[in-house]
């Protein structure tokens, strides 16, 4: 489903990603762990579509398409969805547009009708639901006001309404109390299936007892440094990133050894 | 003085003094020749001029307009929109009252909704303190030329629940309007006037209008001008209020049409705790100019202040917006706040704001802030991250930008208006339409 080869990206001249390989098939979860700054937003932006990241080289194909000459509006018709780690407040734009207006340009690409306002109230009240959120939010300014938590429950809440094909959770569980976390991990195996993908980036191992991956990442300082089974995220969790790092000749003073 | 603009209109004066409304009162002649000889004196403001520094008016002064006189007010057969719900009309076509097109609602007894025409010919002596010539170049232009306008009087005490609908319909091409509206309530009065200009058909007149108004103790006025005159149109407008203790008024400008647009409104507390707002929004394009320049006088203790002005330029266009705050000496327990916030949508759009306060009273809380921007760009991502196209997201976040000024429209039916006209200015205006 997605195949990244060689990805490189700078932001503000500077270079973040290293050259990343990466496979996901379809019906797969990846984890990706690494230490703060190692560019694990920078990647799911850049798969997103964010602009002021500079490709310096590398290919991305996303179901045989090349993802890099998409605007960020198509990757999300395609079904892209990127779960924000920090999800942008947008005073005076309700929630309920933002949802209607994405809702309606996904069903219009793959030329459904689209939803009348009645049938897509009650589909986002259904969801709204499972993520335990009141329907009063619909109402409120996108992400204004909300807690650390609430902004989290949004963004799985338009993930379900979405049913994105690949799913990218940037750090969605940072932050949650167990409670919290649960609503999110709920939402992402109630889409798991074998034609979706997932990759749930993430600093702790506790997510991944709820959303179990096929496959688990270290990145560090651009490079997906090594890759492994569930058991490497324990690992990760027992002895931090330092023994990688140093096998791998990535520390952060970027010494190679 | 040798400018052969003001020859001009001195000229036209000469031409015209005999058919202007009123032209036997000796007062008014008086006051009409008063204001001339000032007009003459001052010329037209240049850049020098401190309040004129961001504003030329070299366009208006340039160009040879005719004064609009009785016969030259073509007939409109069709009113190009109206206040929802109940609410008195009065219809001026270039700059003269139209009473086919008007419609007054029964006014309670105490209430006096007329055309200043009207007024001049029946019952002069009570417009008679409300059109003494000063205030400027500009107004003194419009108290030697003024022709018509909106006179409304409240005795103490009285309410007008229905609003009150002025509007300006201008279909030539040439002409300078010169309205002047009055606007006296007592006493526990309250009334609400929508002052609206339209352009019907591209032309490319000149309007300078003045309205003044006196809020007496304990009233409530509220007064909302919408511009939307043709995109070749000149706009010179003041807006004069004096407030008794106790009173509260708000002023909304909403500023959409016009090549050149200019509003001044002021507003000054004659009494203890009053209250006023100061709403206003301006949206320009191509290469429209609108300056907004506010003056509040707390001039009494115990007033409370709020101005919320946005504005939004594309293409070439330019904003202008200067507030000033003036605490007095004597004005302790003054609360005044003072927001202006500019998106640029081009590159080539262009703003200057100056917020300008002078406090004399040191009992006093006053804050303001400016902001010049582009639309955010990690909000416009987020959209598009959606799925949300480019445009429309842009488009919706501009509208999301005006909508804290628009909300603030008390007026359902004039609150859509607005939003409907900013939206249709809008490329992706027809989704953005079927989203809210
Ligand atoms: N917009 C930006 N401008 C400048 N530097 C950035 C920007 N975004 C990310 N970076 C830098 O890129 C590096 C990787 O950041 P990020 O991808 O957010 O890491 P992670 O998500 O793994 O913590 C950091 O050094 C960060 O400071
Ligand atoms: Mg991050």
């Amino acid at each position: 489903m997605l195949s990244i080869r060689n990805l490189q990206a700078a932001v503000e001249g500077k270079q973040i990603l290293r050259g990343i390989d990466l496979e996901v098939k379809a019906g797969e979860v990846h984890a990706i762990m690494g230490p703060n700054g190692s560019g694990k937003s920078t990647l799911a932006q850049v798969l997103a579509g964010r602009e002021n990241y500079e490709i310096l080289g590398g290919e991305v194909s996303y179901q045989g398409k090349d993802l890099l000459a998409l605007a960020p509006e198509l990757r999300a018709r395609e079904g892209i969805f990127l779960a924000f780690q920090y999800p942008v407040e947008i005073p005076g734009v309700s929630n309920v547009y933002l949802l209607k207006a994405a809702v309606n340009a996904r069903r219009k690409h793959n030329g459904l009708p689209e939803l009348d306002a009645m049938d897509f109230l009650a589909l986002v009240k259904q969801k709204m639901k499972m993520v335990e959120m009141n329907p009063e939010f619909l109402y409120r300014s996108v992400n204004e006001g909300f807690s650390g938590g609430e902004k989290k429950r949004n963004e799985i809440l338009q993930m379900a309404l979405l049913e994105p094909k690949l799913a990218i959770l940037d750090e969605t569980d940072s932050g949650l109390d167990i409670d919290a976390m649960k609503i999110v991990a709920d939402g992402v195996n109630a889409l798991r299936s074998p034609e979706r993908a997932m990759i749930v980036i993430t600093h702790y191992q506790r997510l991944l007892d709820y959303i179990v991956p096929d496959c688990v990442h270290v990145l560090s300082q651009g490079r997906i440094v090594k890759s492994g089974g569930r058991e490497l995220a324990l690992e990760l969790e027992a002895r931090g990133y330092g023994w990688i790092e140093a096998e791998a000749g990535t520390t952060q003073s970027g010494a190679v050894k | 003085m040798t400018n052969p603009a003001v020859e001009r209109y001195l000229a036209d004066y000469r031409a015209v003094e005999g058919r202007l409304p009123g032209a036997l009162l000796p007062w008014l002649k008086q006051a009409r020749e008063e204001a001339l000889a000032r007009f003459a004196a001052e010329g037209f403001p240049t850049t020098h001029h401190e309040e004129w520094k961001y504003t030329s008016v070299a366009a208006i002064e340039k160009q040879a307009f005719r004064p609009a006189l009785a016969g030259t007010a073509a007939p409109a057969d069709a009113l190009p929109w109206q206040l929802g719900g109940a609410s008195h009309r009065l219809v001026f076509v270039n700059g003269r009252y139209a009473p086919a097109l008007s419609q007054l609602l029964p006014l309670p007894a105490g209430a006096v909704v007329t055309s200043l025409g009207k007024v001049l010919e029946r019952s002069p002596q009570l417009a008679e303190p409300w059109l003494a010539a000063g205030g400027g170049s500009f107004a003194d232009l419009n108290t030697a030329f003024l022709s018509d306008g909106a006179f409304i009087q409240l005795g103490d005490g009285v309410a007008i629940e229905a609003p009150i609908h002025l509007l300006y319909l201008s279909t030539g091409t040439g002409l300078a309007m010169h309205p002047r509206n009055v606007i006296v309530a007592g006493a526990n009065t309250q009334a609400t006037v929508v002052e609206q200009y339209v352009g019907l058909n591209g032309g490319a007149g000149f309007t300078n209008a003045v309205t003044r108004i006196a809020a007496g103790r304990d009233a409530r006025i509220e007064h909302c001008k919408l511009q939307q005159e043709s995109a070749q149109a000149f706009h010179v407008a003041a807006i004069q209020s004096v407030q008794s203790a106790g009173s509260g008024f708000t002023s909304h400008s909403l500023s959409l049409g016009a090549a050149l647009a200019r509003n001044d409104i002021a507003t000054r507390f004659d009494g203890a705790h009053c209250e006023t707002t100061f709403n206003g929004l301006y949206v320009a394009g191509g290469r429209q100019h609108v300056d907004h320049h506010t003056r509040i006088d707390h001039a009494s203790p115990s007033g409370t202040s709020r101005e919320f002005y946005r504005g939004i330029l594309d293409g070439n266009a330019k904003g202008v917006f200067s507030g000033r705050i003036v605490v007095h000496k004597d004005a302790q327990r003054t609360d005044a706040s003072q927001a202006n916030h500019n998106l640029l949508l081009s590159r080539e759009a262009e703003v200057d704001t100056r917020p300008q306060l002078e406090i004399y009273a040191d009992d006093v809380k006053c804050s303001h802030g400016a902001t010049v921007g582009q639309l955010d760009e990690n909000m416009l991502f987020y959209l598009r991250s959606r799925g949300v196209e480019d445009d429309l997201a842009r488009n919706l976040l501009t509208y999301a930008f005006a909508k804290e000024v628009i909300e603030r429209i008390r007026l359902d039916s004039l609150r859509l208006r607005v939003e409907e006209m900013l939206i249709s200015r809008m490329p992706s205006r027809e989704q953005l339409k079927e989203l809210i």
